[in-house]
């Protein structure tokens, strides 16, 4: 069921993309693009009753039932790429609206 | 118009990903992951035909109590390389386009900080540094590691932005610092490359599953890499509370 919430958050956010002018809303439609995707890669290595995949002295064998630990991985390096960028982001916006004093895309004229 | 039809295009795109993956057989339903079909079996068990006890295990093919850092910094660790490398760039681009933080000042604050607020701020930073270097230590052991515990340390340097209208980081000894942990990182991986046959091998001996110093040079890593996303993101926080001096 989660994963119906991840597709639509993911479809939320290509919507914004989609449909929006002003560049902070761009770059907020893209980070709830990002965050659904991530919902979705980790639901795909859920097991029901399955444990975080860290040995610890409570849960101390590797043949207890784990859940993926590969898409936690990934989303790690997601989050870490998806940080960097929306500062890259976060820094075109600002020289854009030092040099335009505007945030819509509309309202920048060529001089 | 044009709302409309991306409306239209969003809704077919997502039936479109439903209908893909409902009664696929190749994909598994939500919470019957099967592992022992997955690459993930490996990671678990070690590569070892032995259960993997915490605590009693000598000297596995990989040394982290927490198989998620297993796979980041030791199974695919070239490509936590690579991970780094692309927030190195952001960040180099970050400064690239809102100019060099030697010759800016401070972007003022709406507020003038009282006794206070300044007094609290520099309490709390030290407790948030030292979670970010617990966290950041003990990310073989525990969940987190080299990015969630620099992510902390940066996030203590961005209280002290906020909080005093005055305060300005020495940028020039963070740009060092990550130059310096980053290098490292990839001199470590080469020393693989000479000691043993591939690069960033594991070349010291990985020690018990679940001790602080075991797991050979994943620690060591970890702490490089907490060391780089701290001093980076703290010079990307740097970059966006600075501004041109006026002339």
């Amino acid at each position: 069921m989660i994963q119906y919430a991840a597709i639509l958050l993911m479809m939320i956010g290509l919507y914004g993309l989609l449909t929006n002018r002003n560049v902070i809303k761009i770059i907020v439609s893209l980070n709830v693009l990002e965050i659904g995707l991530n919902i979705f890669i980790i639901s795909i290595g859920f097991v029901y009753d399955g444990i975080a995949p860290i040995l610890t002295s409570t849960n101390n064998s590797s043949a207890l039932i784990f859940v993926d630990p590969l898409p936690q991985a990934l989303v790690l390096t997601a989050i870490v790429i998806g940080v960097g960028t929306t500062a890259l982001g976060l820094a075109i916006v600002k020289s854009i609206y030092s040099k335009y004093k505007t945030l819509e895309i509309d309202e920048v004229e060529e001089q | 118009m044009k709302k409309i039809l991306g409306f239209i295009l969003t809704i077919g795109l997502g039936l479109l990903i439903i209908f893909a993956l409902d009664s696929n057989s190749s994909f598994d339903d939500f919470g019957f992951a099967n592992l022992s079909n997955r690459v993930s079996s490996h990671y678990i068990t070690k590569g070892s035909n032995v259960d993997i006890i915490f605590g009693e295990t000598v000297n596995p093919e990989s040394g982290p109590a927490n198989i998620v850092t297993s796979i980041v910094v030791d199974y695919r660790s070239f490509d936590t390389l690579g991970e780094v490398t692309v927030l190195f760039i952001s960040a180099l681009g970050v400064s690239l386009l809102l100019g060099s933080a030697v010759t800016q000042k401070r972007m003022s604050l709406d507020f003038k900080p009282n006794f206070m607020l300044r007094v609290g701020s520099r309490a709390l930073f030290g407790i948030i540094i030292m979670t970010g270097v617990y966290v950041t230590l003990h990310g073989h052991l525990t969940p987190g590691g080299g990015f969630p515990g620099g992510t902390m340390i940066a996030s203590a340097m961005l209280l002290l932005y906020l909080a005093d209208d005055q305060f300005r980081a020495k940028i020039k000894g963070f740009k060092i610092l990550e130059g310096v942990a980053g290098s490292l990182f990839v001199i470590i991986g080469l020393l693989g490359l000479v000691v043993g046959t591939y690069f960033l091998q594991n070349f010291l001996p990985n020690g018990t599953v679940g001790d602080l110093f075991s797991s050979g040079i994943i620690p060591i890593v970890y702490i490089l890499i907490g060391l780089k996303v701290g001093s980076e993101i703290s010079g990307v926080i740097d970059n966006f509370l600075t501004e041109e001096e006026a002339q």
